[in-house]
């Protein structure tokens, strides 16, 4: 049966923040001054107008001794080294793939930084470069570790290791990088029954947990069969729930979306996008993160 | 029957419909529905009936989509926007769509013409839905003044507008077609595609549904085929669904008109 519903629009006030914590934070909207005072050095994100610094993005303004510069809250992703990340190929080249990552420059990984499938490590020869795309093609999405940055910016991934690789079935979802909160490993397993890789320049990838772990595979071992409708069941309602916390732009961690993802059980999937039940949820997630913090 | 959020094939996003935010307009209506923002102003002005249809006025669509990605701006939108625009006539090049013979003032001489403008806000998906829910709703909030006419001795005849701003005629938008679209995908179909939906669909199909279920036009987009088979599951389908949009679109278009000049207007700024 057809279910559509229509509303009228109703003003919604914003969720009033907690206690900020830590200091106040000196936020700031493009063309807002910062200081008029001229000693200050002026770095990203400002100009200099009648003896005024003015930012040109909207950010937190971050100072070091007599450096200004404002950090931008929705910016592209700029790499740092160690940094996981999620990416499509989009360039099969001579001797490497270029990757899309929601940065300024298509992000790079060499021929020499993959691993083979089989876990075989060694020296790769010519006909390795011929049968690049056997290995990873045109719109494959795949896990990869930030192992250098060029001069110009473009990051330089690597594949490594045996957990990083080819991704097969499962949900992508796009957020602003700066949502995604550094912490130690960003794959993680939910005890709901699905797996999430958090990477650093805002894609988000879960995925129904495999039964056992394949070590020699490499990564590489597509698993194409159909997937449960329950475990589909959970990565939508994970989906829903993460479209929840960005919409309310609250960082992105493991917790974060376990708390929500519980606090969203009583309702149905589809339901999780209307603004009320986001709003619901959202703060109750908020809640038991603040109660367990203190 | 589950999609990638949550919902089942044949569900909706949740639309917001709000009606007269265009103050300069005759009526004027603005649609939410998911990610896709379109609004829609209806201006009634006085012209010449067509010469095959002397005594009844006509409808005139403009689709406008350069407020979206870069790539529409200029020349890029004009091809999308005549392609809209296109689909809208032959939609309601039905008869009795809206009744035509209202907008009639002197056969042959002077008809009111309604120039229908279309404005694409935000490009979520599942575009030409969310357009023909706003046209209707916009449709349902114009208002066009009353005119008399006078006529002299020597047979000249004169137009007067009634001086009471709120004598005016109201559209009866009963008969006006909603556009619902199905998008194959693999071997099912589903109503309402986000933009990632439509991207994994090879052809789609749009139906204008009646609220009684009365199919006015199909058309058939996308460089996919179609087995027919699945042409006629997916009009039964449009059917069904098309009934219960217009079901839920005039109940809340009712609700705010019950709700009168008090109801706190949302606008642009909500």
């Amino acid at each position: 049966m057809a279910a559509v519903t229509m509303r009228l629009p109703a003003l919604r006030a914003p969720l009033d923040s907690s206690a900020p914590r830590g200091g106040e934070k000196h936020l700031v909207a493009p063309g807002d001054t910062i200081t008029t005072d001229t000693a200050y050095m002026r770095g990203h994100g400002t100009y200099v107008e009648d003896d005024k610094l003015i930012a040109s993005v909207a950010g937190v303004v971050e100072r070091v001794n007599k450096l200004v510069c404002v950090r931008a809250l929705k910016a592209r992703y700029n790499g740092e080294i160690g940094d996981i990340v999620v990416g499509r190929i989009t360039e099969v080249q001579q001797k490497r793939w270029k990757v899309e990552t929601n940065s300024r420059l298509d992000s790079v990984l060499l021929l020499s930084s993959i691993n083979l499938p089989g876990g075989e490590l060694r020296r790769k020869s010519a006909e390795d470069e011929l049968a690049m795309r056997d290995y990873l093609q045109e719109g494959d999405l795949i896990s990869a570790e930030v192992q250098s940055i060029f001069s110009d910016g473009a990051v330089s991934l690597h594949t490594r290791s045996l957990k990083y690789g080819k991704l097969a079935q499962g949900v992508l979802v796009q957020v602003s990088p700066s949502l995604v909160k550094r912490q130690k490993t960003h794959f993680h397993d939910l005890p709901c029954g699905a797996s999430v890789i958090l990477g650093n320049n805002g894609f988000i990838w879960i995925y129904p947990t495999p039964e056992q772990k394949d070590g020699e595979a490499g990564g590489y071992t597509a698993n194409l069969e159909p997937v449960p409708l329950s475990d589909r069941e959970v990565i939508s309602r994970l989906r829903n729930c993460i479209m929840a916390l960005v919409t309310h732009k609250m960082m992105l961690f493991d917790t974060s979306i376990l708390y929500c993802y519980e606090a969203s059980l009583p309702h149905q999937i589809k339901d999780v996008l209307k603004p009320e039940v986001t709003e619901e949820i959202v703060l109750e997630a908020r809640q038991r993160l603040l109660d367990s913090e203190g | 029957d589950l999609r990638v959020d949550g919902r089942g094939c044949e569900d909706y996003r949740c639309a917001e419909v709000e009606t007269d935010v265009v103050s300069n307009t005759s009526g004027s209506a603005r649609v939410k529905l998911g990610e896709t923002d379109i609004l829609v102003g209806i201006k009634a002005e006085m012209g010449t009936p067509k010469l095959e249809k002397p005594d009844e006025g006509y409808l005139e669509f403009f689709v406008d989509c350069s407020s979206n990605s870069p790539e529409l701006e200029g020349r890029g939108g004009e091809e999308l926007g005549t392609d809209i625009a296109n689909t809208l006539y032959r939609v309601f090049s039905c008869e009795n769509c809206v009744d035509l013979k209202s907008l009639c003032i002197n056969p042959k001489e002077h008809c009111w013409v309604l120039y229908v403008d279309v404005l694409l806000l935000e490009c979520g998906g599942n575009i030409f839905d969310a357009i023909s829910i706003a046209v209707k709703a916009a449709l349902f909030n114009t208002r066009i003044p009353k005119v008399r006419v006078l006529e002299d001795e020597e047979g000249t005849k004169e137009i007067e507008l009634s001086d009471d701003p709120y004598d005016c005629i109201r559209l009866s938008v009963d008969e006006v077609p909603c556009i619902v679209t199905l998008s194959k995908i693999g071997y099912r179909h589903v109503v309402d595609a986000t933009l990632q939906e439509e991207a994994c669909s090879l052809a789609s199909l749009l139906i204008s549904v009646t609220s009684k279920g009365a199919i006015t036009s199909m058309k058939k987009v996308g460089k996919g085929s179609l087995d027919p088979e699945s042409i006629f599951e997916m009009m039964e389908t449009g059917q069904r669904v098309g009934k219960s949009l217009h079901i839920a679109l005039q109940k809340i278009l009712d609700e705010e008109e019950s709700l009168g000049t008090s109801r706190p207007k949302v606008g642009f700024l909500g």
